[in-house]
C-alpha cells in the first residue's frame, strides 16, 4: 500500500537509478540516517556504545570491505584478521610518529598525525598490503586462494609479534592508543565521551558504505561481478582481470584496514596482535557476510549487527534473567551460532539480505498479492 | 498469556536486579575456552570465600557481599562488555585474571575511579602507584617471579650462575614478554647465558622449541605460561628427558591441570607461589560447612584444595582485608569504589591477621602504600610430587632482586606516564 512504485515517476537518468527508487525506502533511509546522527549521540551511555554501537559499527565497516571481495569479486579470503592488524598497527604508527632508524641511528621521525588522518592511513597501508597479497589471486583461484589469504593472515600477526618497531619496543608488545581529539573532543583514550566514539565510528561507516554502494554499482562493480560470475567470459569481453581484482582487493583491504583502526584506537584502546586479530577474527567476519548475505551492502550490516548483538542478547537473557550459570550460556552461543551458520548454508545460502528482499517483494504487493 | 510472560520477565528482573546496600565483587571469569582449565578453579574459590563471609559472618561488617560473575572466555572484547556491563552497579574492585583485559582496563578503571587488582599477572610497573593510581599488583608480580626464580637457582649452585644456560619457555603474549627485560638484566648482572624461546597461543604444539631446547641444553628452563601450553611443555620436557628439577615454572604455570597429564614423568617439577598450596588451613573447614556442605559450592565443586582454587580464595580473601580497612578508614559499611581504593592502598597483611582468618602462614607478609602497589614482592617455590599427586613449598617466601626491579619499573612506569600525560604524585 506505502511500499510501491506505482506513482512514482521519474524524470532524469539520476533519479531513475538512485540507490533507493521507492519513495517509501527513500524516506526510511533518511529517517533512519536522522536517529543514527541526531538523536542517538543524546540518549547513548558508556554501556551501548562500548557493548553494541562500537563493534557494530566497526564490525559493518569489515563486513562491507570483506563483501565487496568475496561477495562482489569472488575471491575468496580469509586474511581479514591480520589485515585489521595492519590497519590497527598503521594507525598506531601514524598516531605516535613513525620513526625510521637506520643502521642503528634514528633517520627521522615523522609528527604526530591526527586520529582521522591516522585511521585514514591505517586504510591506505592496508590497502597496499592487500594488494600485494592479492597478486597470487591471479594465478590461483577458490580454495587455492583462500590458503593463500591464510598465509597472509599467520604472516602478519607473526610479524606484528616479531619485529618490536611496530609496537615501539614496548616491552609487552602491546600497542595502546595515547589520547587524541578532534577539534577539542577526544576520540581515543580512557576519557572519551560515548557519543564522540559513536560519531567518528558512524561517520566512517556511512562514508564506507557510500562509497561501496557506489563502487559495485558502477563500472568497477560490474567488472568485479563479471570476474565473480566466470572470469574467463570476463576477460573476452574485455574486463582486465589484474586491474580488476587488484581493485578489489585495494578497495576490500581499505575499509578492513579503517575498521581494524577503529577497532585498536576507539574500541579497545589496547591490543594485542595474536589475540585481537587471530583467525577468529577472520571467520568472525566471513560468518557475518555470509549470515548476512553475499554480494550485499545491506547484508553487511545485518550480518555484522546479528553476530554483535546476539552473544550480548543471549547473555541478557541466559544470565541476567534467567540466572543460568555463566558457562552455559557461552556454550549455548557457540551451539547457536554453528547452528545458524548451517541453517543460512541450505535454507537460504543469500543470507539475511535475501529474507528482507523477499519482504520487500511482499511488501509491494501487500496488501493485494494477486 | 503475554500478561502472564510480561509477568514472568517482571519477576525475573526483580530476582536479578541488585538488593541496595551490598559489597558488590564482579568476577570476570572465563569457564570456557581455552585457558578454562585455570579460570574455573580462580572463579570458584573467588566465589566460594565470598559466599562464605555471607554464611558464616553475614557479609563484611555487616554489608553482605555478592559475586556477579561474567564469562570473558579470556576474549579482550567480551572482557570489555563485561567491564561496561558490570561498573554501574556498584563494582568495588575489578579483577579479570588476563594480562590482555588488564591493559584494557588500566586507563578505563582509572578513568571511572574503580581500583584494579591484578595478583601475580598485568602490568608490572602498575607496582608503582604514583602512576597507576587505581592499579594494584600485590603481593608479587612477573618480575618478581623472575627474580624469584632466579634467586633459588642461585641457591641451588651456591650463588653462582657463570656460564650457566637458562632458556625461558614464555607464551607469545604480552604476559609472556613481560619477564625478559628483567632477565636479561639478571643474565648480565650474574653471568648466566639467557634465550627466550616464544610459544604461540594457544601453545598445543611446541615440538620445534622443545627441539630447540635439546640442542642448546640449558641448564635451566623457566616457564611463563598458561592453559594447555603448560601440560604440553612438561610433556615434552618428559619426551626430551629434560630433568624436572631444573624445569621452574611461574605461578600460572603451576596447578594440578599442568602435571597429572604426564603422570609420573612430571614428577619434580618445580613452580614459583606466592600463597600456600593444599587445603590443610582452618579456612578450608567454615567453606566446607558454610558453603559445601548446604550445596552451594560455585561450580562443580570439585576444586577446593586445588593450586588456583587457592588463589581465588587468596585474591578474594585480600579484596575482603581491603574492605575491612576502607571500613575503618571511611567509618562506612557500605563502601563506594573509591573508597575501597584507599582500603587497598592502606592494606597490611600480617601474620596475626593471616591466622584470625583461617590461614596461618599461607602467604608473605606485605605493606600495600601509595608509591608501593606491589607489595613486597616475596616469592616462594612449590615442587610437584606425582606418587602423592600434591604440590609441597619447598623454600621460604624470600624476596627477590628489588635494586633490579624497582630500576625497571621506575622506567617503565615513567615511560606509561608520558605516553598518556599523567602526573606522578600521590594524592
Amino acid at each position: 500500500m506505502f511500499y510501491r512504485e506505482a506513482g512514482d515517476f521519474s524524470t532524469t537518468y539520476a533519479e531513475d537509478q538512485q540507490t533507493f527508487p521507492i519513495k517509501f525506502d527513500r524516506y526510511r533511509y533518511y529517517v533512519v540516517l536522522f536517529i543514527a546522527i541526531v538523536v542517538i549521540p543524546f540518549v547513548v551511555n558508556d554501556y551501548w556504545v562500548n557493548s553494541l554501537l562500537l563493534p557494530f559499527l566497526i564490525y559493518a565497516i569489515a563486513a562491507l570491505g570483506l563483501n565487496i571481495l568475496v561477495g562482489y569479486c569472488g575471491q575468496v579470503s580469509l586474511g581479514t584478521g591480520g589485515f585489521m592488524a595492519v590497519g590497527a598497527y598503521s594507525c598506531y604508527k601514524f598516531m605516535t610518529g613513525i620513526d625510521i632508524w637506520w643502521g642503528g641511528e634514528l633517520l627521522f621521525r615523522l609528527p604526530e598525525f591526527n586520529i582521522f588522518l591516522s585511521v585514514l592511513m591505517g586504510g591506505v597501508m592496508t590497502a597496499l598490503v592487500g594488494v600485494l597479497f592479492g597478486l597470487p589471486s591471479l594465478r590461483i583461484k577458490g580454495f587455492y586462494l583462500a590458503v593463500a589469504t591464510l598465509a597472509a593472515q599467520f604472516f602478519l600477526v607473526w610479524l606484528f609479534n616479531r619485529v618490536a618497531w611496530f609496537y615501539n619496543y614496548s616491552a609487552s608488545g602491546q600497542i595502546s592508543a595515547p589520547e587524541r581529539g578532534l577539534f577539542g573532543v577526544l576520540i581515543t583514550g580512557p576519557s572519551v565521551a560515548p557519543w564522540a566514539a559513536y560519531l567518528f565510528c558512524l561517520f566512517f561507516t556511512v562514508i564506507c558504505a557510500y562509497v561501496a554502494r557506489n563502487l559495485t554499482r558502477g563500472a568497477a562493480g560490474r567488472k568485479w561481478m563479471a570476474i565473480r560470475d566466470m572470469d574467463i567470459a570476463a576477460e573476452i569481453i574485455g574486463v582486465n582481470p589484474l586491474r580488476a581484482k587488484l581493485t578489489a582487493f585495494a578497495v576490500s583491504s581499505f575499509f578492513i584496514g579503517i575498521s581494524g583502526a577503529l577497532f585498536f584506537a576507539v574500541y579497545l584502546g589496547a591490543v594485542e596482535v595474536g589475540e585481537a586479530f587471530s583467525i577468529t577474527k577472520s571467520f568472525l567476519v566471513l560468518f557475518m557476510i555470509i549470515i548476512g548475505g553475499l554480494g550485499s551492502i545491506f547484508g553487511s550490516f545485518a550480518g555484522a549487527a546479528f553476530l554483535v548483538l546476539l552473544p550480548v542478547a543471549l547473555k541478557v537473557v541466559g544470565v541476567d534473567w534467567l540466572g543460568w550459570p555463566t558457562d552455559i550460556v557461552a556454550h549455548l552461543q557457540l551451539v547457536i551460532v554453528g547452528l545458524l551458520i548451517i541453517v543460512f548454508l541450505i535454507a537460504e545460502p543469500h543470507g539475511i539480505a535475501q529474507l528482507w528482499r523477499v519482504a520487500k517483494e511482499k511488501l509491494r504487493l501487500w496488501p493485494f498479492p494477486h | 498469556m503475554k500478561y502472564k510472560l510480561g509477568t514472568m520477565a517482571v519477576a525475573a528482573l526483580m530476582a536479578a536486579s541488585p538488593v541496595m546496600a551490598d559489597l558488590v565483587f564482579p568476577s570476570l571469569s572465563y569457564r570456557t575456552g581455552p585457558y578454562a582449565a585455570g579460570g574455573i578453579p580462580f572463579a570458584d574459590g573467588y566465589a566460594d570465600y565470598f559466599n562464605m563471609l555471607n554464611e558464616r559472618d553475614g557479609g563484611i561488617g555487616g554489608v553482605m557481599t555478592r559475586v556477579l560473575e561474567c564469562e570473558t572466555g579470556y576474549n579482550t572484547e567480551k572482557g570489555v562488555e563485561c567491564y561496561e556491563s558490570t561498573k554501574g552497579e556498584g563494582s568495588l574492585v575489578y579483577q579479570p585474571l588476563s594480562t590482555g583485559i588488564t591493559y584494557q582496563l588500566i586507563p578505563k578503571t582509572t578513568a571511572d575511579n574503580i581500583p584494579m587488582h591484578t595478583m601475580g599477572y598485568g602490568r608490572t610497573s602498575a607496582a608503582n602507584g604514583e602512576v597507576f593510581s587505581h592499579t594494584f599488583n600485590y603481593p608479587a608480580n612477573y618480575w618478581n617471579g623472575a627474580s624469584g626464580a632466579i634467586n633459588y637457582l642461585l641457591g641451588e649452585n651456591g650463588g653462582d650462575l657463570k656460564g650457566k644456560k637458562v632458556a625461558l619457555v614464555y607464551h607469545n603474549s604480552a604476559y609472556g614478554k613481560e619477564p625478559i627485560r628483567t632477565l636479561e638484566e639478571l643474565a648480565s648482572k650474574h653471568g648466566f647465558e639467557f634465550k627466550g624461546v616464544p610459544v604461540d597461543h594457544p601453545g598445543q604444539e611446541q615440538k620445534s622449541q622443545w627441539l630447540q631446547i635439546r640442542r642448546d641444553k640449558p641448564d635451566y628452563v623457566i616457564m611463563y605460561g598458561w592453559g594447555v601450553m603448560n601440560q604440553v611443555a612438561v610433556q615434552e620436557a618428559a619426551n626430551i628427558r629434560f630433568p624436572m628439577e631444573n624445569f621452574i615454572g611461574i605461578w600460572w604455570s603451576g596447578s594440578e591441570n599442568d602435571v597429572l597429564a604426564a603422570g609420573a614423568a612430571a614428577n619434580g617439577y618445580k613452580a614459583l607461589t606466592f600463597h600456600g598450596v593444599g587445603s590443610d588451613f582452618p579456612v578450608f573447614d567454615d567453606i566446607k560447612a558454610h558453603v559445601v556442605d548446604k550445596g552451594n559450592a560455585a561450580g562443580a565443586g570439585d576444586q577446593i584444595g586445588t593450586v588456583l582454587y587457592n588463589r581465588g580464595l587468596y585474591a578474594a580473601m585480600l579484596a575482603a582485608e581491603a574492605v575491612k580497612t576502607a571500613q575503618a578508614i571511611h567509618g562506612e559499611m557500605d563502601i563506594t569504589p573509591a573508597m575501597m581504593r584507599d582500603g587497598m592502598e592502606a592494606l597490611e597483611m600480617t601474620e596475626a591477621k593471616m591466622a584470625a582468618l583461617g590461614l596461618p602462614n599461607f602467604g608473605p607478609e606485605f605493606n600495600v602504600s601509595c608509591q608501593n602497589h606491589g607489595g613486597d614482592g616475596l616469592v616462594g617455590v612449590t615442587q610437584w610430587d606425582a606418587t602423592t599427586k600434591t604440590w609441597s613449598l619447598i623454600s621460604e617466601f624470600a624476596p627477590s632482586d628489588m635494586d633490579v626491579i624497582s630500576a625497571l619499573i621506575t622506567e617503565d612506569s615513567a615511560a606509561y606516564a608520558a605516553e598518556n600525560k599523567i602526573e606522578a604524585g600521590c594524592k
